[in-house]
């Protein structure tokens, strides 16, 4: 690999930070994030099928305070590539491709799953009678 | 290219087993198949955490016991793992070059997404069946 003598590509230190390149890269973070939160999802279906003393467990570490912090990152993390994934759908098929426009759809992933975020973890404590 | 007069490999040889598998348009529009049917199984999945938050073992079995549930869920957790396991495996193909470890790597993603995937589903079918 190294003997080759070829120019090598620049990487991402030599660019300036864009909104586009900036949530395409966080696209893949928020993926791979997302694979923890597909084994938590096995450990939490694989309790309910378990019984109602392991669910019991698994729910007080779900509640617990890092519980809810790491369940709230991943909520962000599923919008987020929600989103993210939403818009790569439309540049698949050509849209969004003029800088301003790749720009404004990066930057509005962010607004949305923002917004997404807040509104489901309202509408859970709600739900849950902790909150409205 | 300078290689090429330092051994008795023929150019194909060289590159034989290193290049094109043929299937990268499948794997292209496989991403995006299942990226689409993410969309509406991610809201099922949101809105029903949302509707169940907070609650307990047999509220969490009487909804998973409901049928259109069940299958919903079980197409959540085949979509979701097929999508996860091809992006997975892109991300080990750009960022690890050494054969042993990329292949390792590989195998273990195929592998864990198939395990994970099966117990989701065993434990969907479990629930939804009684047992």
């Amino acid at each position: 690999m190294a003997t080759t003598g070829r120019p090598k590509s620049p990487h991402l230190q030599v660019y300036k930070f864009r909104m586009h390149m900036f949530t395409s890269i966080m696209h893949r973070v928020m993926g791979m994030a997302l694979v923890f939160g597909a084994v938590l999802l096995a450990w939490w279906l694989s309790a309910i099928a378990t019984g109602a003393d392991y669910f019991h467990t698994v729910s007080v570490y779900a509640a617990s305070p890092f519980g809810r912090l790491v369940l709230f990152g991943l909520t962000f993390a599923l919008m987020q590539h929600l989103a993210g994934g939403i818009r790569y759908l439309y540049t698949d098929t050509g849209k969004l491709l003029s800088l301003k426009a790749n720009t404004n759809s990066a930057t509005f992933t962010w607004v949305f799953s923002a917004i997404a975020t807040l509104v489901i973890w309202t509408a859970a404590y709600s739900v849950m009678g902790v909150l409205l | 290219m300078s290689n090429v007069s330092q051994d008795m490999k023929t150019p194909l040889a060289k590159v034989r087993g290193l290049g094109s598998a043929k299937d990268g348009t499948h794997h292209f529009i496989m991403q995006r198949v299942t990226a689409i049917a993410n969309i509406p199984l991610t809201v099922f999945f949101v809105v029903s955490m949302i509707g169940n938050a907070g609650k307990g073992h047999a509220d969490w079995v009487a909804w998973l016991q409901q049928p259109l549930v069940a299958v919903l869920m079980l197409l959540f957790v085949a979509n979701f793992t097929h999508h996860m396991r091809l992006g997975v495996q892109v991300v080990i193909e750009d960022y690890i070059h050494k054969p042993g470890t990329k292949f390792s790597l590989l195998l273990l993603n195929s592998f864990g997404c198939i395990f994970i995937a099966a117990l989701m589903a065993f434990s969907i079918l479990r629930v939804a069946f009684g047992g």
